[in-house]
């Protein structure tokens, strides 16, 4: 089971503020996820390659050409905050 | 007319031969929708003034010299996970609930330029998080054939609408089991594609390694003309290869004589309802009888699968995931406080739990301690997966599986079990770990079983409630055609893609 302190620290690093009786909730929640993947640990997977590109396609290029972005409005539209062409973020100095 | 009743195919021809306008066809739904989705709640949003609009474009293209595309005119639904240029997107989260997008989905411009019609946006759980429907932030969708029952998910408004013929086709996207699944629940045909067969971009990602975009229809022939419509290499997702697309529909031949399909005994798992067992086995002898040769396979690895995927969807989730920042666009906090302050409230007030509960899970396993032990083991199980497919292929063309274990179950069996997404996708992960092609077809029906002697719902069993069985065909990779064959072949001689919800 994790801890209290444990799930703490996993939502302030997924940025995520816990509310009121919500620790307990997801020690419950995640505890419960983790019990179920434990008999992974036990299979062989000497040798074995991680699964990176279930294709096999690897290192796909394409050509460094500039394209025309031209919906830049758009994007800034869904802003919560902006002034003209900038979003506005709450000062961090 | 009952135009929900036609195939694509047929309402091509009605088009073509000038029987019907897009601008009709077009209303039809739309008037359709209008009647059945305040109970259903398969669309988050109805589009009728674009579908009008672009149906009236659809109707002058065809008047116009030179061939349609097999889709031009047809009006069809898109899961609101596909970016729509000007028309709201919210992946059934409330952080997304004010977000126009700015450009279109590859697939939905793909759709615009061959002049489909756009009906409406379909709901969904929660960024596709879940596997009923349920974890939408905009209400559960039901299923057509027992409304107090759950459509299943994560497609669950694109699998309700074509099962309740609001439209002739859907768009859909699966990581896990989220085509497959509902379409299996709903009675509907649904096309998972190999992954990179259909372009990602300007799809609200969730599991990028795994992500598939594809489509539910009424039959295997719709789905092979939406197939061709839609697939294909985009600069724009270095994932699709340059492979080029068969005509898919043209090619569809109905003779699988002599053809090798293996029956993995692993998916037909313990606890399988009795009825789902009958009707997945009665369609292994109906293909059979076409002349196949049926052999029993064995792919021990299949119990890995969803734990495997229980570990690496959350991964890619939480990454993802990350960019719901308030900031740039979607949901932002309207306390004040600091920099991080607006990061942590807005993401507290903009996921649901299950979201919640998926970023949380991927952040624990990709941190500095737990990522060998986690993340990396469960991606070399997954190559042990892969590779058993790999070998299971070398002896046979085509799976035959069951599409899930069991009929749909009440509406709020999900909401307490944080394992019920990937217990009821225990048969669709393996194939989406190893990026295969794969339907789900109607192949009858089974009654839903009573629970401790106690009918589980008031309209299970005493009055015979029927509710739709899925037989699932998987394909190797890139291997769309076969799959489609197979289908094919078994439409062409049974008519469980016929039935509709009443």
């Amino acid at each position: 089971m994790l801890t209290p302190e444990e799930v703490r620290k996993i939502a302030q690093l997924a940025r995520i503020e816990l509310r009121e009786g919500e620790v307990e909730k997801f020690q419950k929640d995640l505890s419960s996820i983790l019990d179920y993947v434990e008999e992974l640990k036990a299979v062989d997977t000497d040798g074995l390659d991680i699964v990176s590109s279930v294709t096999g396609l690897e290192n796909v290029q394409r050509p460094d050409k500039a394209v025309l972005i031209d919906y830049q409005e758009g994007i800034m539209t869904n802003a919560p905050e902006r002034k003209d062409r900038y979003y506005k973020v709450k000062s961090i100095l | 007319m009952n135009y929900e009743e036609l195939s694509l195919a047929e309402l091509r021809e009605k088009l073509d031969n000038k029987e019907v306008s897009s601008v009709e066809l077009t209303n039809y739904f739309l008037a359709r929708i209008k009647e059945q989705n305040p109970e259903l709640n398969a669309f988050i949003t109805i589009t009728e003034q674009e579908a009008l609009e672009q149906a009236k474009e659809a109707d002058e293209f065809i008047n116009s010299p030179g061939d349609n595309f097999p889709l031009t005119g047809i009006p069809f639904a898109a899961k609101d996970l596909f970016l729509t240029k000007g028309i709201r997107t919210t992946a059934a989260s409330k952080i997304l609930d004010n977000y126009i997008p700015p450009y279109d989905a590859t697939v939905i411009a793909k759709l615009k330029e061959q002049k489909a019609v756009l009906l409406g946006k379909a709901n969904m759980d929660q960024f596709a998080h879940g596997s009923s429907g349920e974890t939408s932030a905009y209400g559960a969708t039901k299923n057509p054939w027992d409304k107090t029952r759950m459509p299943g998910g994560s497609s669950s408004g694109s699998a309700a609408a074509v099962a309740a013929g609001l439209a002739p086709w859907a768009l859909a996207t699966e990581t896990g089991g989220s085509i497959r699944q509902p379409a299996s629940l709903t009675g509907v045909s649904g096309w998972k594609p190999t992954y990179g067969r259909v372009s990602r971009y300007g799809v609200a990602a969730m599991a990028s390694s795994l992500d598939s975009m594809g489509a539910m229809a009424t039959s295997v022939k719709d789905l092979a003309m939406i197939a061709e419509s839609i697939s294909g290499h985009d600069p724009k997702d270095g994932t699709t290869g340059e492979r080029e697309v068969p005509a898919y529909s043209k090619l569809l031949d109905a003779n699988i004589k002599g053809m090798k399909i293996g029956v993995p005994k692993e998916y037909f798992v313990d606890g399988m309802e009795a009825g789902v067992r009958e009707a997945v086995e009665k369609a292994i002898e109906e293909i059979k009888n076409l002349g196949a040769e049926i052999v029993e396979v064995s792919l021990p690895n299949t119990k890995y699968g969803s734990l495997v995927y229980a570990i690496v969807c959350p991964s890619e989730v939480s990454s993802n995931l990350a960019r719901y920042d308030g900031i740039r666009y979607g949901h932002s906090t309207s306390e004040g406080g600091s920099l991080l302050d607006v990061y942590q409230k807005s993401r507290a007030e903009g996921f649901g739990d299950e979201a919640k509960r998926r970023i949380m899970t991927g952040t624990y396993v990709l941190s500095a301690g737990y990522y060998d032990a986690y993340y990396k083991k469960a991606q070399r199980v997954r190559r042990k997966i892969l590779n058993e497919f790999e070998e299971v292929f070398k002896r046979v063309d085509i799976l035959l599986a069951p599409s899930s274990p069991n009929v749909a179950q009440p509406l709020g069996n999900a909401a307490s079990d944080p394992l019920f997404g990937y217990i009821a996708d225990q048969l669709n992960i393996p194939a989406s770990l190893a990026g295969l092609p794969a339907l789900s077809l109607p192949c009858g029906f089974a009654s839903p079983p009573f629970q401790g002697g106690v009918a589980e719902s008031a309209t299970a069993g005493e009055d015979g409630v029927l509710l739709p069985v899925g037989l699932q065909i998987i394909g190797p990779q890139w291997g769309e055609q076969k799959v489609f064959n197979v289908g094919y072949a078994y439409q062409q001689a049974t008519d469980w893609h016929t039935k509709k919800a009443k």
